[in-house]
């Protein structure tokens, strides 16, 4: 049941609405590239990447010259001083157990947007970035209404956002910043797309059919040098999605672009400085013993990425060798020898949510967080968004590891307040090592008024993924890298200590049923109550409002009168 | 007399303890007919542990418990079990010696009655002697204390049975005649829910009148109000100020009446309780205590988030109005009413929650019925105690101008 996913992000990008001016306008530049990589369980992941950066001061100046850069996210972000936006949309969920854990992570379902106020003088945008913001000069005032500036969203991506509910502020994000809880089934539109460089290969019929797909936009300010004291604007614009091999390969491993995107590479993008296509061949060793990648890759690239070490063959488009022979690239991946059947590899973290017990009236909501490194223990920050029909008790918040009582290091509740804002339950975790660690909390199922059910309210009623954040240890040392020359998947969370690198997971989401009334119930109840209302005001009444008589039987009566009339004509005695 | 209340007060607590060892303490207090979103123990014990995390347990929309129900269960959390039982033995105790002092008004006030000829002549089987009013006491402490629904409650530890004591505490202090005892824990019972404010009326009445002063005299009446109204005033200003928050009583207006209706606007439901004060205190101004019960039985019937524990407080006053009985006119139907609707509220309740077979309106059906069977109750022993009033000023054996039997009817 895919929801048509547009990808109307890539077509502001392309139509570039700004003209050729003629004052020098900021510098900006554009970088696409795509990343294909085998995934443990036999799948195929392509992950691409456009990112535009824009050296402008958004906020400072009155701009108006937009060429790489939307305009429409250009004049949303001066307009409501945006510091930082994310928006994703995701259809599928990212299976970590055995896909291990991905570059671009976005709950599935979910649009999750995240905004910082600019109110905030501190703080970095992203908890491990290597650029910092710069102070704020004195700015606008955010909107009173939060909700306007959401809506304008709605109409830049042709998206139905309909999100209830106040904004909720992590307390372990940046002062400032909060995220949207909960905007389920958000339904999209279509567009065309014009066809040049790697969007080449996004055909919506193709993407469709894929076991998960993601799309998100992020702007974010970053530095352009090591003292900060200009920023550039930068709009990264990601898809990730995962091609079920067994179905798109007919039921061999092997892939091709064709196969995959029905598509070819046939020429770079005129705007994009760089383009290139990147394909994973680590596992898969250098000897062409097991496998083989057409056509031969000219460089390779070597880093430890997530925390292993891995090896990429690199396609460059805009290298005028690639595609001038045949005048379209079609990379191809066969395989000499069938792969043995080995088990994939664990990730270090991957978590699995559940909700438990019976009936319409309480439930048991449930969080198994694994971690499967042999000796090293790591802290997990757990954030829950619970709507409010779900009514959690936190004093039967429980969390065990190996069987014992584990006590999280930091635990912050916000309480839901009805129809208002949902639960927010944050909570630093230990996890020891190769341990399953268990967070469990019962809740209470609510009744909603009967205008708030949905038309099938049978479905039930969905509950966002829980986010796990952590720092996982890596197997192998990774070097700080350097922005603008490492590839785009590296730098989108940059590693600044090499031991570790930073996941961000989301657990499924959740599907519970409330109790739900008839709906014939609203004319039943308003007939019934009144009659019982109108039954106890007609007793009272009489009681309070009249008083005690003798009866005095009725001597005449026209009936009875008439009666005896007709029984003296018979002889009969009279009534 | 000691003996036989400290007889029925172990045989209670006896009852009561063994229910809170077994494994049915936990099944009755999620029970929705015996605790409401409003006196759930579940909802205290988040409350406190919220406010342990250092959250205000009131920003949530899960506790609507008063601050004063913090500060007492904070340090007396661990013997929850014994503070509802302790509860419930003084309420029994509180309406003992109430309506023992009742008793002897009421003795009081038909001896006054007999010696200034109001009565009919034939009226002696309606005198009630004091041989028959001895164990009256001792049957209310029993009615309330033996009640399943007392005993559900308590099992439960539903906050209702606080407020029951409380409403208890106020009867007594009317009924000794002290304004301001009765003023403070009208105010503490008001402040926890706000439906007992009803009952400054009757009280007022039964005051006015034990000090011998005529209700119709404004200017009296006037001075004996001010001082129960500022009392009740100061009273809840200092626990507003001290406790920092009034009791959650907007929050019925928001949320949907669980047992009468999924109605979202249950405003005029809510004025129900309101409505007939005034009117019963026109009729019923000679006979106060009678007002009371009347109005917690209606207090009972048309609050927002009724439960068990309300009904069990007015029918612990049947023994009370035992010589109405040969007045009342449907008391085995509406028996039968009561106890069949009780039975059914868990049937219905599993098959709408958990086996899905049934839908809501079973439930809904089974409330209303309930309600009807609480109606009919209390108009039958209003039209009864109305009947023997006539009676006691027009004679018992009356006939019809032809000399047939009369019959008496409202008009």
């Amino acid at each position: 049941m895919a929801a048509a996913m547009p990808l109307a992000l890539l077509v502001l990008l392309l139509l570039g609405p700004g003209g050729w001016c003629l004052a020098e306008p900021p510098r900006d530049s554009l970088r696409e590239e795509l990343v294909i990589t085998p995934l443990p369980s036999g799948d195929v992941a392509a992950t691409f990447q456009f990112r535009t950066r824009w050296d402008s001061e958004l906020q400072r100046e009155g701009v108006s010259h937009y060429r790489l850069f939307p305009k429409a996210l250009g004049q949303l972000i001066s307009k409501y001083s945006l510091r930082e936006l994310h928006l994703s949309f995701t259809q599928g969920f990212w299976r970590t157990r055995y896909w291990g854990p991905p570059f671009l992570q976005a709950p599935s379902v979910w649009i999750n947007l995240g905004r910082s106020s600019v109110m905030s003088s501190q703080g970095s945008s992203a908890p491990l970035s290597t650029s910092s913001t710069p102070p704020t000069q004195s700015l606008p005032l955010p909107p009173s209404n939060p909700w306007v500036w959401p809506m304008t969203l709605t109409t830049t991506f042709c998206a139905m956002l309909c999100c209830r509910g106040r904004w909720s502020a992590p307390k372990t994000s940046p002062p400032g910043r909060s995220s949207c809880p909960v905007v389920p089934r958000a339904s999209l539109i279509s567009f065309h797309l014009l066809q040049a460089g790697l969007s080449v290969l996004l055909k919506a019929d193709r993407l469709f059919h894929t076991s998960y797909h993601s799309q998100a936009v992020h702007i974010r300010p970053v530095c352009r040098n090591a003292r900060c004291t200009s920023i550039s604007w930068e709009l990264r614009q990601t898809l990730s999605v995962v091609f079920d091999a067994f179905i798109t390969g007919q039921g061999k491993k092997d892939w091709s672009l064709f196969r995959m995107f029905s598509r070819t590479l046939t020429e770079p993008c005129p705007l994009a400085s760089e383009s290139r296509v990147y394909v994973d061949i680590t596992t898969y060793n250098q000897d062409n013993e097991t496998l083989e990648v057409h056509p031969p890759p000219t460089t390779t690239y070597q880093d430890v990425i997530l925390g292993t070490r891995k090896t990429y063959a690199i396609y460059d488009l805009l290298d005028t060798a690639m595609i001038n022979n045949s005048r379209n690239l079609n990379i191809q991946l066969k395989w000499k020898r069938p792969p043995e059947n080995e088990a994939p590899p664990v990730p270090f973290l991957h978590a699995q949510r559940y909700v438990s017990g019976y009936g319409l009236q309480k439930g048991e909501l449930s969080t198994l967080l694994y971690n499967t490194h042999p000796y090293r223990a790591f802290p997990v920050l757990l954030l829950d968004t619970v709507p409010w029909y779900l009514r959690l008790y936190v004093h039967t918040l429980t969390i065990t590891s190996k069987g014992k009582e584990n006590k999280p290091s930091y635990i912050h509740y916000q309480p839901a307040q009805d129809r208002l804002q949902p639960h927010l339950l944050e909570m630093l975790i230990q996890l020891p090592a190769n341990s399953v660690t268990k967070v469990s909390i019962q809740f209470e199922r609510a009744l909603l008024k009967w205008t708030e059910y949905t038309p099938d309210p049978n479905h039930g009623f969905y509950v966002s993924p829980s986010v796990l954040s952590a720092l996982v240890p890596s197997m192998v040392a990774a070097k700080p890298v350097d922005w603008e020359e490492s590839p785009l998947f590296n730098s989108l969370f940059p590693v600044s200590d090499g031991s570790n690198y930073f996941v961000r997971l989301y657990t499924e989401p959740l599907l519970v049923n409330l109790p739900t009334p008839d709906f014939s119930m609203p004319y039943n109840v308003i007939c019934l109550t009144c009659t019982v209302v109108a039954v106890c005001y007609g007793s009272f009444y009489n009681l309070l409002t009249r008083t005690f008589h003798i009866e005095e039987p009725r001597t005449g009566g026209l009936a009875k009168r008439l009666a005896n009339l007709i029984r003296r004509a018979r002889g009969v005695p009279p009534l | 007399m000691a003996a036989p209340l400290v007889l029925v007060l172990v045989v209670a607590v006896t009852v009561r303890a063994a229910l809170f060892r077994s494994s049915l303490a936990e099944f009755i207090s999620e029970r929705v007919e015996v605790v409401s979103p409003l006196s759930s123990w579940k909802r205290v014990v988040e409350g406190l542990s919220l406010l342990d995390l250092g959250v205000s347990p009131y920003s949530g929309a899960v506790f609507h418990e008063t601050p004063l129900i913090i500060y007492l269960f904070h340090f007396l959390i661990d013997y929850a079990e014994l503070v509802f039982m302790i509860t419930d033995a003084l309420t029994a105790i509180a309406l003992y010696f109430a309506i023992q002092d009742f008793n002897k008004v009421v003795f009081k006030k038909q001896k006054l009655l007999l010696e200034l000829d109001q009565y009919a002549p034939d009226v002696a089987e309606l005198i009630r002697t004091p041989m028959e009013m001895r164990y009256i006491p001792l049957k209310v402490a029993l009615f309330y204390l033996l009640n399943p629904y007392t005993i559900l409650s308590c099992v439960a530890k539903s906050t209702c049975a606080i407020n029951n004591t409380l409403i208890a505490f106020f009867i007594l202090t009317t009924i000794k005649g002290s304004a301001f005892l009765s003023a403070i824990f009208l105010a503490l019972a008001t402040y926890q829910s706000l439906y007992p404010l009803t009952l400054f009326v009757p009280g007022l009445l039964y005051l006015l009148q034990t000090r011998h002063i005529n209700p119709n005299s404004a200017a009296a009446v006037h001075t004996c109000e001010n001082e129960e109204q500022s009392l009740l005033d100061l009273f809840l200003g200092v626990c507003h100020d001290v406790c920092g928050k009034p009791s959650g009583n907007h929050l019925p207006l928001l949320l949907p009446s669980q047992l009468l209706g999924f109605h979202p606007r249950s405003l005029w439901l809510y004025i129900n309780v309101f409505f007939y004060t005034i009117p019963l205190a026109i009729k019923l101004k000679e006979h106060p205590i009678f007002f009371m019960f009347i109005q917690i039985a209606v207090i009972a019937i048309f609050k927002s988030y009724p439960t068990v524990g309300d009904v069990a407080l007015y029918m612990a006053f049947f023994p009370v109005w035992n010589h109405l009985y040969r007045f009342l006119r449907n008391i085995f139907v509406l028996t039968c009413i009561i106890i069949v609707c009780s039975l059914l509220f868990p049937v219905l309740w599993h098959l709408w929650i958990y086996a899905g077979s049934a839908n809501s309106n079973f439930f809904y059906a089974i409330t209303l019925t309930f309600n009807v069977g609480q109606i009919l109750l209390i108009s039958d022993y209003f039209y009864a105690f109305l009947r023997r009033e006539y009676y006691l000023t027009h004679g018992l054996y009356l006939t019809a101008k032809d000399g047939t039997e009369a019959m008496l009817v409202l008009k």
